[in-house]
Parts: structure tokens; C-alpha cells; sequence
């Protein structure tokens, strides 16, 4: 690499600019579909697959995901196991409402600076009510 | 698309000279997911429990095996899209971009598959 002569201005990286809303959105769109496609995809494989293996193996997907009923390394794994599907949960509501914003940016709208704080920070808020919603009805009712 | 002056011929089209394919098919394919990841949600909250017999009975009825099937397409290639996207923006040397091109194209097909397979062994009532 050629040495830049002295004092040229530099590109300033991540760390250099005061975080905003827009910007977190934005690479947690990357982060959750990302995660949702690899350890989304890779559960909804495993629990379609059991289902479909008859009585036992579906068991023995609730054992390692959720229920720890045969002890030892399944309990930790059923605790993992609820932590990353409410992580899925939450990955999955942020992506559909950052996916929605960037619905609607395409379209042109939404780039003025208030207004895209505005609407990034309202992603963060529904993707959580939506999951403790969710999870709510699923555990309580 | 023109065909007179240059510009008329590369409008609309990237280096990759599919223009905005990729990109269109990302759109339809995450308002597809709008409509079937809440229908899943909610058909597996509103299930009175979820035994095996509970479950497996749900998935066979033909309307949640059509949607299981379809939600196996949609996600897995809207995924595959997305992945691709973010495997370009970080993999530059040559050996990494044929790794990932044999990955975004076997990958997510043989997920596919499995999964519908899976799903019409339970509607056809296997296991």
C-alpha cells in the first residue's frame, strides 16, 4: 500500500458517527434476516421433519427444544431453546417492520430526517410489544 | 429498454445485466412472507395444545399444508436472496465467491425439498 501523504482527511468508519435510529434499523434488517434465515429456517426444518417422522421424533424435537424432559445436556439445550425462539420471534417482527419501511422508502417516501428517525424508532418499539404480545397470548391464555 | 443510444441500452440493468430481477423478486417474495408468517403464528397460537396428534392433524388439513409448502418456498428463497446480498457485500477473493455461489445454489433447494417433502408425508398421511 502506497503511503498517503500527510494530513490527507480519512474516511471516517462506524465508530466515528453518532449513532441514530435509521442506521440501527438498518443493519438489524441485515442481523434478523439473517438470523432468521439460518437459525429460522434451520427450526422450522427440524419441527416440520419431526412432524413428519411420526410421534417419536417430534417428541424428541419438543425434548431438545422446549420441554429438557430427558435431563442432562437436554435441559440446557430446551433453555437455549426458548431463548433463541423468542429471539426468532422478535428477529422476525423487526425484520417485517424494517421490511415495511424499506417498502415504503422504495416507493420514495419517508427520507426526511425527522420523519425516518420517527418511523426507525417505531420499529424498535413494535417489534418488541409485538413479541411480548405474542408470547403473552401463547403462555397465559 | 431502447436499443439507440447507450444509455437507452443500459437502463435499468446492473453489472450483473439483470437489472432489477433480483431485487423485484426480493420485494414480492417478502410481501408473500407478510401474509404467511402471521398466518403461522396465529394457527400455532390458536392450537388447543401442541401435542403431536394436535399438530399433525393441523398440518395434514389441506388449506395448512398448502400454506406450509408455500411458506417452504417463499422464506427459504426470499432468504436465499438476502443471504446472497449480504455474502456479496462481504466476500471479495475469488475462492470465497465460488463457495458462495455453490452454496446459494444447492443449499437452499435441498432445504426446500426436504421440507416439502416432509410436509406432503403428512398431508398424504405417512408416519
Amino acid at each position: 500500500m502506497a503511503q498517503a501523504p500527510g494530513n490527507r482527511p480519512l474516511s471516517p468508519h462506524l465508530q466515528i458517527w453518532r449513532w441514530g435510529p435509521a442506521m440501527l434499523v438498518s443493519i438489524l434488517h441485515r442481523v434478523t434476516g439473517n438470523g432468521l434465515a439460518f437459525a429460522g429456517i434451520g427450526l422450522l426444518l427440524w419441527w416440520i421433519g419431526a412432524l413428519a417422522g411420526g410421534p417419536a421424533s417430534y417428541q424428541s424435537f419438543l425434548d431438545w427444544v422446549w420441554l429438557g424432559t430427558g435431563g442432562g445436556l437436554q435441559v440446557l439445550t430446551a433453555l437455549l431453546g426458548k431463548i433463541v425462539l423468542v429471539g426468532l420471534t422478535w428477529a422476525f417482527f423487526q425484520h417485517l417492520a424494517t421490511g415495511v419501511r424499506h417498502l415504503v422508502l422504495d416507493i420514495g417516501a419517508g427520507y426526511e430526517l425527522d420523519t425516518n428517525a420517527r418511523w426507525s424508532s417505531f420499529t424498535l418499539l413494535f417489534s418488541v410489544a409485538a413479541t411480548a404480545f405474542f408470547w403473552a397470548f401463547v403462555l397465559l391464555r | 429498454m431502447g436499443n439507440g443510444t447507450s444509455i437507452g441500452r443500459v437502463r435499468g440493468l446492473g453489472s450483473s445485466h439483470q437489472g432489477t430481477h433480483h431485487w423485484l423478486l426480493s420485494r414480492l417474495t417478502a410481501v408473500g412472507n407478510l401474509v404467511l408468517i402471521p398466518w403461522l403464528l396465529v394457527s400455532l397460537a390458536l392450537l388447543p395444545d401442541h401435542t403431536f396428534a394436535t399438530v399433525h392433524s393441523w398440518a395434514a388439513k389441506p388449506v395448512a399444508s398448502t400454506a406450509l409448502v408455500l411458506i417452504l418456498i417463499n422464506t427459504i428463497y426470499h432468504a436465499r436472496l438476502g443471504i446472497q446480498v449480504m455474502l456479496e457485500d462481504y466476500i471479495h477473493d475469488e475462492g470465497g465467491k465460488v463457495a458462495v455461489w455453490l452454496f446459494i445454489n444447492i443449499v437452499p433447494f435441498a432445504a426446500a425439498a426436504f421440507g416439502i417433502v416432509s410436509v406432503i408425508r403428512i398431508a398424504l398421511g405417512g408416519a
